[in-house]
C-alpha cells in the first residue's frame, strides 16, 4: 500500500466502568484505512467491533470512555486530528461528524426519527454542513437541500424520490428504508463512512442489493469505507483489507486474498472453517469453535483466544499476551505459533 | 384521522345521554327531596311553613311527579338551554353556574398551562443530568407532591401567609374587582390572584409530568436515532430538543385526557378551601341542601368538561404523531 | 482471577435456581428507601391493629377548659435521672381578646410513665385491657402530646384513631378494586367477544366520569342515618367503583397479550389443562406487576378519603379519621391559634409517600428485564 493512510488507529483502548467492575470493551486496537479503500472488521457479537466504530466518531456512551490510544483523521484540509482528543460535544468532532465521517447504522428502522419525514432529517444534515455544498460559503436553502436529496435518492436507486422524501421511515421498505439511510450517510460528501453491519436487519435479497450499491457508490465517490460486519462473506464481498477482532483485541488483519487463502491464526481459521462453502460438501455438519465466547467479566489471562483454541501452547498462551506482529504476505496475526513478543506485563 | 375524530363526536351525545341518566339518578337518590330539607332548616331557625303551602310548593317544582317524568321535563328543558331554576336561589342556574364555570375553566387551563411549563423542562433536565444533584432534588419534591392532597397544601400555604405574613391568599379578585365589568385591570388582578391556587391544583399533576418526561426521555435517550442525530454533527442540545424530546412529548400530551378533566375536578377541592368563585364550591352547597337541579346540572357539566378535555387529548396526540395520524 | 471467576459462576448459579419471588425480593431488597417505607408502614399498621394502645386517653374525651393546648413534648430526664414527664399546660385569659393564651410551668410536673395502665379498653373490640404505649402515671391527668383542638380533645389519642380509619379504607377499597378489577378484566380477556365488548364499554364510561364531583354527590346521597360502620363501608365502595377500571384495562391487556405467547402455546401442546395453563403459567407472569399497581393506588385511596371527608362528604364524625381532623384545621384563624392541627396532615403525607416508594420498589423489582 502507499501513502498516507486517512485513519490511523492505533492501540485504541474503550472501558465500560460498571457497578460490577470495568469492562475493557476495546483493548488495544490498531489499524489503518487508506483513502477510497474498503477495510472490513469481522467478529464474532460482543468483540469489540462496533464499539470500534463509535469510538472513532467520539459516540461511546458513559459509562464507557476511551481510555488511551490513537485515532488520526487526516482532514479535508490535510492536518492530522487526533479523533481519541476531542471532546465528544466539542465543535472540531461536530464538523467532522456527518461531513467527513459518516455513519450508517445497524436498524435503519429505529435508526430514522418516527416523527419526521425521511427528507427533513436528510435535508437538515446538509443544511448543518452546508459547507460540504458551498465551499465558497454561505447557507443551502430548504428549497436547493430538497432537489440536493432528491439526486441522492435517485443515485442509491430510490424510485419515485420526490414522493418518498415526504415519506415517514416506517412507511418505507426495509431495503428501501437502507438506502435512505445510506443517502443521508453520503448527503455532505464523506471521505469516510463508517457501515455498522448495515445488511444484518434486511432479508437476503435485499442485503445483496445493498451490497452491491454500496460497492457501486464506493467505486463511483471514491469514499472510504469501514465495513463491520460478523460475516465473512460479506467481507469477501467488500473488503480489500480485513481486521479479525476477538474480545476487543486484534487476533489477524491483511490484506482480504491472504487472509481467506492462507489465515495464520487459529482464531481466523477456526472462523473460516465454521462458513459454508459453496462448493463443499453438502450435509455434513459445520465444524463450530470449541467452547463458548467467555463473561466480558472473566476475561481469560494471556491470549484471549486460548481456552477454545485446538493448537494452544501449553504454558505460555495462558500467561503472556501476544501482541500484533506482521508475519510475511502482508499479514499481521498476534499468536505464539508465528512470533515470540508478548506484551508487556 | 377525521374519521377518528366524527366517531368521537358521534359518540358524544349517547355519552352524555348516559350521564344525564346516572347524574339524575345520583341527585334524586337522597331520601327526600328539597323541601324536606328545606323544612328542616326553617325548624332549626324556628319558623314553620303550612302544610298547604308546602304541598303547592311541591307542586310548582313537580316534585310529586313520577322520576322518570321529573327526568324527562329536565331533560328537555336541558335540550332547549335551560338548565332549571334553582330551588335554593330562586334564580335560574344558568345564571347561578354563568362566570363561576367562566372562571373555573379558567384556573383548570391556567393550572395546565403552569403544570407544563414547570414540568417539561424539569423533566428534561433531570433526564439529561440523571443522576446529578438537581436530579435528587427535583425527584424528592416529586414525591413529597404527588404525596401532599390539594387542600394540605393550600391550607398550608394559607396559613404560612395569614400567620407570618398577614396576608389572606383566599379569592380570584381584589375586593374592588369583584363585581366589576371585565376590563383589562380586572384581567391583570386575576392573574396576580390566580397563580397561586393553579400551582396549588397543579402541583401533584406537576410532580407525575416531570416523573412521566423524565422516564420518556430516558427511554427515547437510547434510542439509535439519537446516535444518527448525533452522528449527523447535531449539537448535543439542537439534538436533544428536536428529536428524543419531540419523541418523548407525545406520551406526555397523551397525558392530557386524564389530566385535563383531573384539574377540573380537582379544582372543587381547591376552590373550596381558597374560597374561590367556582362551580365546585356551588355544587358542594348545592348537593348538602338537596337542590337537585343545579347539582345536575353542575355533574353535567363536569361530565362535559372531562369528555371534552379527553377528545382534545386524543385530537392532539393524532396532530403530533403521524404513525397515529395516517391510520383509518 | 480464577478464584473470581469461580465466586462469578457460583453467584451466576444461585440466581439460575433461584425462584421469581426470591429475585424479586433481592431486587427489592436493594431498594433502601422502599424497605425504610415498609418499617414506617409496618408501624402505622399495628396503631390500625390497636389504636388504644397507643392512645394516652379515650379520643373524644372533651374539656372545653382545656381548649386548644399547644404541644407537650417530652422531657426524658430529670435532674439527670431517668424520670420522663410533660411541662404543666397554664392557661391565663388574655383581658383584652379574652382568649385563652397558654404557657407552660416548669415548676410543674406530669409524670409519665411507658407501658403504664390508663382507662380500660377492648383489644380488637373482644379483649379487656388497660396497657397503653405512654400516659400519665396519675390516671386522672391529661397529656397531650400533640396537642388538644377546640373541643379539648386529645390530638395524639384522636390521631391514633384517624390512623386506624383511614388506613384501613386505603386497604379495604383497593381489595375491593382489585378483586373487581381482576375478575372483570380476566373475563373480558379470556373470553373476549360480546362480553369483552360490554365491559370494555363499561370501563371507558366510567373511566370519563368526573371522578371527585361523582364521589361527593354519591356520598351526599347516603342517608344521614346511617352508622359510622355503614358510611365506612360506603365511602369503600364509592371509592372503589372507578378505582378498578385501570386494573382491569392491565389484566385484559396482559391476557390477550399472553394468549399469543410462545410459552402458553408450549403448555397447552404439553397437554395442560386450561385451568392450570391460567393459574401456573399466566398468572404469575403478572401477579407481581398487580401487587405493585395496587400499592401505588392505595395512597391515591388514602388522599381521596381524605379530601372527601375534609369537604364533609366523606366519614362523618364521631367516626374519626384523618380528614375529619383536617376539618378542625379548615379555618384560618384557628390554625394560626393551634397550628398542630395541621399535624394529622403530616402523616398522610408520609404514609403516602411510603406507599408511593414501596410501590416504585416493588414495580422494578418485579420486572425481570430490569437490572
Amino acid at each position: 500500500m502507499t501513502g498516507e493512510p486517512l485513519l490511523s488507529v492505533r492501540d485504541l483502548k474503550v472501558v465500560f466502568g460498571l457497578d460490577e467492575g470495568s469492562v475493557r470493551a476495546v483493548d488495544g486496537v490498531s489499524f489503518d484505512v487508506m483513502p477510497g479503500k474498503v477495510v472490513g472488521i469481522v467478529g464474532e457479537s460482543g468483540c469489540g467491533k462496533s464499539v470500534t466504530t463509535k469510538a472513532m466518531l467520539q459516540l461511546v456512551d458513559p459509562p464507557g470512555r476511551i481510555a488511551a490510544g490513537e485515532m488520526f483523521f487526516r482532514r479535508a484540509g490535510g492536518e492530522a486530528v487526533d479523533l481519541a482528543r476531542l471532546d465528544p460535544r466539542g465543535r472540531e468532532i461536530r464538523e467532522i461528524r456527518g461531513a467527513e465521517i459518516a455513519l450508517i447504522p445497524q436498524e435503519p428502522m429505529a435508526s430514522f426519527s418516527p416523527v419526521h419525514t425521511v427528507g427533513e432529517q436528510i435535508v437538515e444534515a446538509i443544511r448543518l454542513h452546508a459547507r460540504q455544498w458551498r465551499p465558497e460559503g454561505g447557507a443551502v436553502s430548504r428549497s436547493d437541500a430538497r432537489a440536493i436529496v432528491v439526486e441522492l435518492f435517485r443515485d442509491v436507486g430510490i424510485s419515485m424520490p420526490e414522493q418518498r422524501l415526504d415519506s415517514y421511515s416506517w412507511q418505507l421498505s426495509g431495503g428501501l428504508r437502507q438506502r435512505a439511510m445510506i443517502a443521508m450517510a453520503l448527503s455532505c460528501k464523506p471521505r469516510l463512512l463508517i457501515a455498522d453491519e448495515p445488511t444484518t436487519a434486511i432479508d437476503v435479497t435485499t442485503q445483496a442489493q445493498v451490497l452491491a450499491l454500496l460497492r457501486d457508490l464506493q467505486k463511483r465517490h471514491g469514499t472510504a469505507i469501514v465495513f463491520i460486519t460478523h460475516d465473512l462473506g460479506v467481507i469477501a464481498q467488500m473488503a480489500s483489507h480485513v481486521v479479525v477482532m476477538y474480545l476487543g483485541r486484534v487476533m489477524e488483519e491483511g490484506a482480504v486474498d491472504a487472509i481467506f487463502h492462507s489465515p495464520r491464526h487459529p482464531y481466523t481459521r477456526a472462523l473460516l472453517r465454521s462458513m459454508p462453502g459453496m462448493h463443499g460438501e453438502t450435509r455434513v455438519a459445520l465444524p463450530t469453535i470449541s467452547g463458548t465466547l467467555p463473561h466480558p467479566f472473566n476475561r481469560p489471562t494471556g491470549c484471549p483466544f486460548h481456552p477454545r483454541c485446538e493448537e494452544a501452547i501449553a504454558g505460555r498462551c495462558h500467561a503472556r499476551v501476544p501482541v500484533l506482529r506482521p508475519v510475511g504476505g502482508g499479514q499481521s496475526a498476534s499468536c505464539f505459533l508465528h512470533h515470540d513478543e508478548a506484551e508487556a506485563t | 384521522m377525521i374519521r377518528f375524530v366524527l366517531q368521537r363526536l358521534l359518540l358524544l351525545p349517547l355519552l352524555m345521554a348516559i350521564f344525564s341518566i346516572l347524574v339524575f339518578v345520583i341527585v334524586e337518590a337522597p331520601p327526600g327531596d328539597f323541601l324536606t330539607s328545606y323544612i328542616a332548616t326553617l325548624a332549626s331557625s324556628g319558623s314553620s311553613i303550612g302544610a298547604e303551602h308546602v304541598e303547592a310548593l311541591r307542586r310548582q317544582y313537580g316534585l310529586d311527579q313520577p322520576i322518570w317524568v321529573q327526568y324527562l321535563k329536565w331533560m328537555g328543558n336541558l335540550l332547549q338551554g335551560d338548565l332549571g331554576l334553582s330551588l335554593e336561589y330562586q334564580r335560574p342556574n344558568a345564571e347561578l353556574i354563568g362566570e363561576q364555570l367562566f372562571l373555573t375553566v379558567v384556573l383548570a387551563l391556567f393550572s395546565f398551562v403552569l403544570t407544563w411549563i414547570i414540568a417539561v423542562p424539569a423533566g428534561i433536565y433531570s433526564a439529561i443530568r440523571q443522576r446529578s444533584v438537581i436530579d435528587y432534588i427535583l425527584t424528592v419534591v416529586n414525591y413529597i407532591g404527588v404525596a401532599t392532597p390539594n387542600f394540605m397544601l393550600a391550607l398550608v400555604l394559607m396559613w404560612v401567609a395569614f400567620a407570618y405574613f398577614g396576608i389572606s391568599v383566599t379569592g380570584l379578585f381584589s375586593p374592588e374587582y369583584q363585581g366589576a365589568e371585565w376590563s383589562l385591570a380586572k384581567l391583570l388582578d386575576l392573574l396576580a390572584h390566580a397563580w397561586l391556587p393553579s400551582l396549588v391544583l397543579g402541583i401533584a399533576g406537576t410532580a407525575r409530568l416531570t416523573r412521566v418526561m423524565r422516564a420518556n426521555l430516558l427511554d427515547e435517550l437510547n434510542k439509535p436515532y439519537v446516535v444518527t442525530a448525533r452522528a449527523k454533527g447535531l449539537p448535543e442540545w439542537t439534538l436533544v430538543l428536536r428529536y428524543p424530546v419531540r419523541l418523548a412529548f407525545n406520551p406526555l400530551v397523551s397525558t392530557i385526557g386524564w389530566y385535563l378533566p383531573q384539574l377540573f375536578s380537582g379544582s372543587l377541592i381547591v376552590a373550596t378551601v381558597m374560597n374561590l368563585p367556582n362551580i365546585g364550591p356551588l355544587l358542594l352547597r348545592a348537593l348538602v341542601n338537596q337542590d337537585m337541579y343545579l347539582a345536575g346540572s353542575i355533574l353535567l357539566i363536569y361530565c362535559m368538561l372531562t369528555i371534552v378535555g379527553t377528545l382534545l387529548s386524543d385530537i392532539l396526540l393524532a396532530w403530533l404523531d403521524p404513525r397515529i395520524r395516517m391510520e383509518g | 482471577m480464577a478464584g473470581a471467576a469461580a465466586d462469578m459462576s457460583a453467584a451466576e448459579e444461585r440466581i439460575s435456581v433461584a425462584s421469581n419471588w426470591t429475585l424479586v425480593w433481592w431486587r427489592f431488597r436493594k431498594h433502601k428507601l422502599a424497605l425504610a417505607s415498609a418499617a414506617i408502614l409496618a408501624v402505622l399498621y399495628a396503631i390500625v391493629l390497636c389504636p388504644d394502645f397507643f392512645s394516652t386517653q379515650h379520643p373524644e374525651r372533651t374539656d372545653a377548659r382545656q381548649a386548644f393546648i399547644p404541644i407537650q413534648s417530652i422531657h426524658f430526664l430529670d435532674d439527670g435521672k431517668w424520670s420522663p414527664w410533660v411541662p404543666v399546660a397554664v392557661g391565663k385569659r388574655d383581658p383584652v381578646t379574652l382568649r385563652m393564651e397558654w404557657g407552660t410551668d416548669p415548676s410543674r410536673k406530669i409524670r409519665i410513665g411507658f407501658f403504664v395502665d390508663g382507662p380500660e379498653y377492648r383489644f380488637l373490640g373482644l379483649v379487656r385491657a388497660k396497657v397503653r404505649l405512654v400516659g400519665p402515671l396519675d390516671p386522672e391527668q391529661r397529656i397531650f402530646l400533640l396537642g388538644s383542638d377546640r373541643m379539648g380533645r386529645d390530638q395524639w389519642s384522636r390521631i391514633m384513631h384517624g390512623t386506624q380509619t383511614s388506613m384501613t379504607i386505603g386497604l379495604v377499597a383497593v381489595t375491593l378494586s382489585v378483586v373487581l378489577g381482576i375478575v372483570l378484566g380476566g373475563i373480558s380477556g379470556y373470553f373476549g367477544g360480546w362480553i369483552d365488548q360490554v365491559i370494555q364499554r363499561l370501563i371507558e364510561i366510567l373511566q370519563s366520569v368526573p371522578t371527585i364531583p361523582i364521589w361527593l354527590a354519591l356520598s351526599a346521597a347516603l342517608p344521614r342515618d346511617w352508622t359510622p360502620t355503614q358510611v365506612f363501608f360506603a365511602i369503600t365502595v364509592i371509592l372503589s367503583l372507578i378505582g378498578w377500571t385501570t386494573l382491569g384495562r392491565e389484566v385484559r391487556g396482559r391476557f390477550l397479550a399472553l394468549r399469543e405467547e410462545d410459552f402458553v402455546l408450549a403448555a397447552e401442546l404439553a397437554g395442560c389443562s386450561r385451568w392450570r395453563i391460567i393459574v401456573r403459567h399466566m398468572v404469575p407472569t403478572f401477579l407481581s406487576h398487580i401487587i405493585a399497581t395496587s400499592s401505588l393506588a392505595i395512597p391515591v385511596m388514602i388522599i381521596n378519603e381524605t379530601s372527601l371527608s375534609f369537604l364533609g362528604l366523606g366519614i362523618r364524625p364521631p367516626a374519626i379519621s384523618w380528614g375529619v381532623l383536617l376539618q378542625e384545621a379548615q379555618n384560618i384563624q384557628t390554625l394560626a391559634l393551634a397550628p398542630w392541627l395541621l399535624l394529622p396532615g403530616l402523616l398522610v403525607i408520609v404514609s403516602v409517600l411510603a406507599f408511593n416508594l414501596i410501590g416504585d420498589g416493588l414495580r422494578d423489582a418485579s420486572d425481570p428485564y430490569s437490572k
